[in-house]
């Protein structure tokens, strides 16, 4: 029990204390496991072999990744994907496994190991790079999406690779196997298929998977409104988890993926109205395991065989991951997936996935590869996993930024026109601004640095024109000595603060109405000597808190005068506020305790303010149209006598 | 004859199709002793800032509603400006006296002439009784009601070229106002302020 309670813990340390210091050092949370693997394992050698057993346990992590990204799936989108899916996906697979598998062949290995050989390194790492993906918020990318077709495709084609490569089995291995009494092979020990003809199997196969869509459909429902209905959430979780451990057991038993299953199940529940509960339950499992289960892929970095072939595991890694780019990117290239979107596709999948390792201890069980090439090359996986995050930053730190500047650097555009007013950044909150200035009759000058933006309004009649407004020249091309206003619509809030403080000081005849990002936004912007501030969410958040007061059942019109007393208090504190930030500002300390400690006095006004009737009973919101006392009529009697 | 604050407080919701008031309001910003206040442009919202427009009330010794008369009344803000800021216990009640001894007065426009605003006319009262729901807001509050200061038929007024006199009339008016030569003594029975503006011109200051 003792050792239980140690391995845990030096786990627990090791990805507590490295994960956090990887994330803010920008290299995001797979390598942080990986790295914590590493410590734990053939650096420190704190845990050993039993780093084997856990990633087994640990793989279950990705079962349930794959079920999560199944909630996330409808039918319907899942669909509308098919052609990526089955084009891109199924291209990437079958190029990759013939170009690896060709170069394995090249390098002296037989014909059925270099197929093995193609086929594990064809697959990426569906855990990193869904996991980066979201992380960085890269999800809803033209290139990430892309990148989860081809990853979904992979993961359906494992099961008919787990059904292949036995197939592939080296005689002289399957002798030797057989003097050893033919023990190692327990993955068919627990078997529902086991011996069945191909006919039955194939039944079984499809009565599985529809037993799981059509029971996900119709009983996970009844069940889990009964679950919902006890009020108990730990029962609640422990039914998630059921299902999700049920579906992989079954899968398991017909021979299937239990990632596949759990996809498919994710998918069928994905429309229901327990979707956010089960995803909620399920996340913190999923996160852990993943975790865990990267940290055992670097704790099991075999140390050793790295340092004798060194070059060799080096030079195949950086091979196999430029094929795969290679591949990856020429694909992209067929399916016009185009600028940073093409290299993120190109860059997130080069890595060789966790499947490897799967497909390897399977191919190593059915003798297909001998273990001293195995270790060898599973190791050039999790290096190659290992590398995946420098990639990423590569991608963010390099890449990203040339295609920003690629489509905003050339010549900015002939401004022909001066207009009276020059509006600095066209996103949502510009247009708006522009469009009601240009249906007065405004002449308005637009700036927008994102070349795609311009071209869009310029296709429905907008005057915008392509140029970074925070430039001097451009602002002096674009009329700004002559016009009466400066809009400041930019969404880079330095550059915004810049751009005031610029125009305020050298065109000091200009107004300037600037959006703020937040409060503190606003409070530079201030400082910068803006003339207008407005908080880009404000007014809508006032709205909906009102709305939400006529829901409540508040008379509107009484909502509204809330509102408006409410903003007037807020404004009156807004610059009790900023001075306190100003003078806070110039000790170089912002939003410090004496700046928070004003907040929430100030706060606790407004709430005295909104609902205290005042000592004359006049409360202060509700002051307008408040009836004089009751009996307040025989005073003015008495006056009049 | 102390000099008086004057408080004009204007309001045309669309002052850009104005031929009269917006003029007369922006002669007399620059006078002396007058503070000029755009109701509507200062209130868009019509949210109406009542503490603001209480100190102003008390700053000041004459009040002056300044306004084009609406359905026989003055334009919304006014009256939401009487809602809010006339409150109890600050121009009525027990110890509502902010208002005492302050004069009172409507400078207004009206579309239909003179001659509608009778008995046999076909708006059916005198513009004084159409206006009685003021002067008893100035009675209740212990204010004192001059007459108002009007011009009827105002839609055609620039035609007929009676403009110049309204606004020399109203310029007169307002330095009379401030340096308190105006004496609601001398007014004697004047249903307008016009007619005591006239009568002045014409009697060489005498009242009828």
């Amino acid at each position: 029990m003792t050792e239980y309670f140690l391995q845990a813990f030096i786990y627990l340390v090791a990805a507590v204390i490295t994960v956090p210091i990887a994330k803010r050092l920008g290299l995001g949370s797979v390598l942080g496991y990986l790295i914590a693997g590493v410590v734990i394992g053939p650096v420190t050698g704190l845990v050993g072999a039993e780093t084997n057993t856990i990633q087994h346990f640990a793989e279950f992590g990705v079962v349930m990744m794959l079920f999560l990204v199944g909630l996330e799936l409808e039918p319907k989108v899942l669909w509308e994907m098919r052609n990526r899916l089955i084009g891109l996906g199924g291209l990437q697979v079958s190029i990759t496994t013939v170009a690896i598998g060709a170069i394995a062949l090249a390098l002296g290995q037989v014909w059925s190991v270099s197929l093995a050989i193609g086929l594990i390194f064809a697959l990426s790492s569906t855990a990193i790079v869904l996991q980066t993906f979201s992380e960085k918020g890269v999800s809803k990318t033209e290139g990430a999406q892309n990148a989860f077709s081809v990853l979904l495709f992979q993961d359906i084609a494992v099961i008919p690779m787990l059904a292949f490569i036995p197939l592939l089995a080296l005689p002289e291995l399957v002798e030797a196997a057989q003097a050893l009494a033919q023990s190692a092979d327990h993955h068919e020990s627990m078997s529902l298929v086991a011996g069945l003809p191909g006919w039955a199997y194939a039944l079984v196969i499809i009565g599985a998977i529809i037993g799981l869509v059509v029971g996900g459909h119709f009983l996970t429902r009844p069940l889990l409104t009964f679950v919902a209905s006890s009020g108990l959430r730990e029962i609640f979780t422990a039914t998630a988890l059921m299902l999700v451990v049920g579906i992989a057991a079954l899968m398991s038993l017909v021979g299937l993926s239990p990632a596949l299953g759990t996809f498919l199940a994710g998918v069928v529940l994905a429309n229901s109205e327990f979707r956010h509960e089960l995803e909620s339950n399920i996340e913190p499992f999923k996160g852990l395991l993943l975790g865990l289960f990267f940290i055992t892929v670097g704790a099991g970095i075999n140390f050793g065989i790295l340092s004798d072939n060194l070059w060799a595991i080096l030079g195949l890694t950086l091979g196999v991951m430029a094929l795969k780019g290679v591949v990856l990117y020429f694909l992209a290239r067929l399916f016009k997936i185009s600028g940073s979107d093409r290299w993120l596709f190109t860059l997130s999948l080069a890595q060789a996935g966790e499947f490897g390792f799967v497909l390897l201890s399977f191919s190593v069980q059915n003798h297909v590869l001998p273990t001293e090439l195995a270790q060898t090359l599973s190791l050039v996986v999790a290096l190659s996993m290992l590398l995946t995050p420098a990639l990423f930053i590569l991608y963010d730190k390099v890449i990203l930024p040339r295609f920003e500047d690629r489509s905003n650097e050339g010549q900015p555009d002939e401004i022909e026109e001066m207009g009276t007013v020059i509006i600095a950044g066209m996103g949502r909150f510009g247009q708006i601004v522009n469009r009601m200035l240009v249906g007065i009759g405004v002449n308005t000058v637009v700036l927008d640095y994102q070349a795609g933006q311009v071209d869009n309004l310029r296709k429905i009649n907008t005057r915008a024109y392509f140029g970074d407004a925070t430039k001097p020249d451009l602002l002096h091309t674009a009329g700004i000595a002559e016009c009466e206003l400066l809009v400041v619509a930019i969404d880079n809030q330095d550059a915004a603060v810049e751009l005031v403080e610029y125009v305020k000081h050298t065109y000091p005849n200009v107004a300037v109405l600037a959006r703020a990002f937040d409060r503190g936004h606003g409070y530079r912007l201030r400082q910068a000597g803006a003339d207008v501030i407005q908080s880009e969410t404000y007014c809508s958040a006032l709205e909906i808190g009102t709305a939400a007061m006529r829901k409540l059942g508040c008379h509107p019109f009484v909502a509204e005068q809330q509102k408006n007393s409410f903003k007037r208090i807020d404004a009156e504190q807004s610059d009790i506020l900023y001075k306190a930030w100003l003078a806070d500002t110039e000790e170089g300390e912002r939003f410090d305790t004496h700046y928070r400690d004003l907040f929430m006095q100030l706060e606790e006004q407004i709430k005295t303010a909104m609902n205290t009737d005042r000592v004359d009973r006049h409360s202060l919101s509700d002051r307008g149209w408040t009836p004089p006392p009751k009996g307040y009529t025989d005073a003015l009697k008495d006056k009049e006598d | 004859m102390a000099e008086k604050s004057v408080l004009l407080l204007y309001a045309h919701p669309s002052p850009h199709r104005s031929e009269i008031n917006q003029p007369m309001f922006e002669a007399a910003c620059r006078v002396n002793g007058v503070t000029a206040i755009d109701l509507y442009g200062e209130y868009p919202r019509l949210n109406i800032d009542i503490d603001r427009e209480q100190q102003r009330l008390v700053d000041h010794d004459v009040v002056i509603f300044q306004f084009p008369l609406y359905w026989y009344s003055t334009p919304s803000i006014l009256k939401e400006w009487q809602d809010l800021v006339l409150e109890y216990n600050f121009a009525y009640g027990s110890e509502g006296t902010a208002l005492h001894g302050k004069r009172f007065l409507c400078a207004l426009t009206a579309g239909a002439g003179e001659e509608a605003y009778h008995t046999d006319g076909y708006n059916h009262f005198p513009l004084n009784e159409l206006l009685r729901p003021l002067e008893q807001t100035a009675n209740l509050t212990g204010m004192e009601w001059l007459p108002p200061f009007v011009l009827f038929g105002a839609r055609t007024a620039a035609d007929d070229g009676r403009l110049d006199v309204h606004r020399s009339q109203w310029q007169s008016l307002l330095e009379q106002l401030t340096s308190g030569s105006l004496e609601p003594g001398n007014l004697g029975e004047f249903c307008t302020l016009n007619q005591y503006l006239e009568g002045a011109q014409s009697t060489g200051g005498e009242a009828l």
